[in-house]
């Protein structure tokens, strides 16, 4: 059995804000979900599954839950792979629905961490001692800037790439936000800027990290009868993969993310291909992030990221793979330290026609979203999404 | 002076591990049904699941698998994948160390860090 084609996507709000010290995060959670059942025409009384994770005040679901008052549930899942989660999300919704255990499936994240003055990245914070690795990694200070630089220093090198090479992601992002409103960062950047910028975890500099906001997002996913009488266009999902990987023991290999299993699984279940992608959100914590990900999900050969990026592949207009129009992570939102739920919204957008008109890819019919959560270099979430406007 | 570190919990699962190393040695458990090495320490190794590990000392000698050094830390250091010669690869603290002059493949030997209010722990230095 498969999902393909038994669910759409028929709602997706991101958040404007990307400061709130003045709002809750259940307030910013229930704010995004009116925002997505608005934009699919539904009502609050239509949904009958709900899913979230640990961006979510309380126990899994429960409390957003009682706080929005969603008195038709029948299915639920808070499943937490970190900022990949969302995408997943998508994948468990359409499953619930293939299966008739649900119709309406709202998904939700939302977070203050700029209002509460986190130091994402850089701050070392004591771990808990119940989590099996906390006693063998804590003392290192293993914070997740420098747990994703390792994974760039290992890339450069096996395969000779540069910090050049890497900053071409965030000038390609830079293109994309200056055309987007509510980003953060709206100023084109060039190669020099970035590589210029105070070094925060060697080999990544500060403009190689995403922003930090807050904020949120929602998406609706229904079933196809459901899709089909409302008045948004048609974006079906096609496949989807979900991967985690780790430290495998002590045989640690930072050269792979888990987008190897979860890409295959998308790819075999969509029966697409990377060639056959329009429009790809990749999820861009940092600037490896992606690098990684292109080359484990087959849109370049192993090691030829850094050549891909440079060759400007990722600007829309300009490249093969338009990627993160709205500005991703690394300029425009990076909502409770976990992007992946603007992953999907940039894509819908562009499978609707309804990107930025200077960032909308022509004829966008198929479109990829994947998110990698927790840390790349220690142990991360991998999650895949293969969508396609009908 | 060295970089104030969160103290480690010890679990009683390591209790053996954690006792070795108060004592100066780094163990490394290697896995007598399936003759696997594996890291972090566990009760069921890692690779085959059976409970029947032994707990090897380190050479205490291994190489850089990756690091990164953070320059902006009230406290700069410098953390790092090592691979020892007992094959697996360890989170750690590169410390006594020029961070411009490391290098990916550079051997390191152990050292031992006191840590205020926990156990020492294991860190490496260029050998
Ligand atoms: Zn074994």
């Amino acid at each position: 059995m498969s999902i393909k084609g038994k669910a759409y996507i028929v709602g997706a709000y991101e958040h404007p804000t990307r400061k709130a010290p003045d709002k809750s995060v259940a307030q910013l959670h229930a704010e995004c979900a009116a925002g997505a059942l608005k934009d699919a025409g539904l009502t609050k009384d239509d949904i009958d599954g709900y899913i979230c994770a640990g961006d979510a005040p309380g126990m899994g679901p429960i409390n957003m839950i009682d706080y929005m008052n969603l008195t038709k549930i029948r299915f639920m899942d808070s499943t937490d792979v970190g900022g990949s989660s969302y995408l997943l999300h998508v994948a468990h919704a359409a499953q619930a629905i293939a299966l008739g255990r649900a119709s309406v499936v709202l998904i939700t994240l939302a977070g203050r961490p700029r209002s509460e003055g986190q130091a994402t990245g850089t701050a070392p914070r004591a771990g808990n001692p119940l989590v099996p690795d906390t006693q063998f990694e804590q003392q290192y200070a293993a914070v997740t800037g420098n747990g994703y630089a390792m994974v760039a220093a290992r890339h450069m090198y096996e395969y000779g790439t540069t910090s050049e090479q890497l900053a071409w992601i965030k000038v390609a992002a830079s293109h994309h936000a200056q055309y987007n409103e509510h980003a953060m960062l709206r100023d084109v950047v060039t190669v020099e800027d970035v590589v210029n910028s105070p070094m925060v975890a060697t080999p990544l500099h500060r403009l190689d990290c995403c922003v930090i906001s807050d904020g949120g997002g929602a998406l609706i996913v229904t079933s196809p009868e459901i899709a089909k009488s409302l008045k948004r266009p048609l974006v079906k999902v096609i496949g989807a993969g979900e991967s985690p990987k780790g430290q495998l023991g002590g045989m640690v290999d930072l050269t792979y993310s888990g987008a190897v299993r979860s890409g295959a699984a998308a790819w075999a279940e969509s029966g697409v291909k990377p060639a056959d992608i329009k429009y790809a959100s990749i999820y861009d914590s940092f600037t490896i992030t992606v690098l990684m990900q292109l080359e484990d999900l087959g849109f370049c050969a192993r090691g030829q990221g850094g050549k891909f990026v440079s060759d400007g592949n990722l600007i829309s207009g300009v490249g093969k793979l338009p990627f993160n129009t709205d500005g991703g992570g690394l300029c425009n939102n990076h909502p409770a330290n976990r992007g992946g739920i603007t992953k999907v919204i940039e894509a819908v957008r562009q499978l609707r026609g309804e990107a930025h008109p200077k960032v909308q890819v022509p004829n966008c019919d198929i479109a990829l979203a994947h998110g990698t959560g927790g840390m790349l270099g220690t142990r991360h979430g991998s999650a895949t999404l293969i969508m396609e406007r009908e | 002076m060295a970089r104030k570190m969160f103290p480690s919990v010890p679990s009683a699962e390591n209790a053996a591990f954690w006792a070795a190393a108060e004592a100066g040695t780094l163990m490394v458990p290697k896995c007598k049904s399936c003759g696997k090495s594996h890291w972090y320490p566990r009760a069921l190794c890692p690779h085959c699941f059976s409970d029947d590990i032994e707990l090897i000392p380190s050479k205490g000698t291994g190489t850089i698998y990756s690091w990164s050094h953070m320059p902006r830390a009230p406290e700069p250091y410098t953390i790092a994948y090592v691979t020892l010669a007992e094959g697996v690869t360890v989170l750690t603290n590169i410390v006594d160390c020029d961070p411009k002059a490391l290098k990916i493949g550079q051997a390191v030997k152990l050292a031992w860090q006191k840590v205020e209010g926990g156990p020492q722990v294991w860190v490496y230095t260029p050998a």
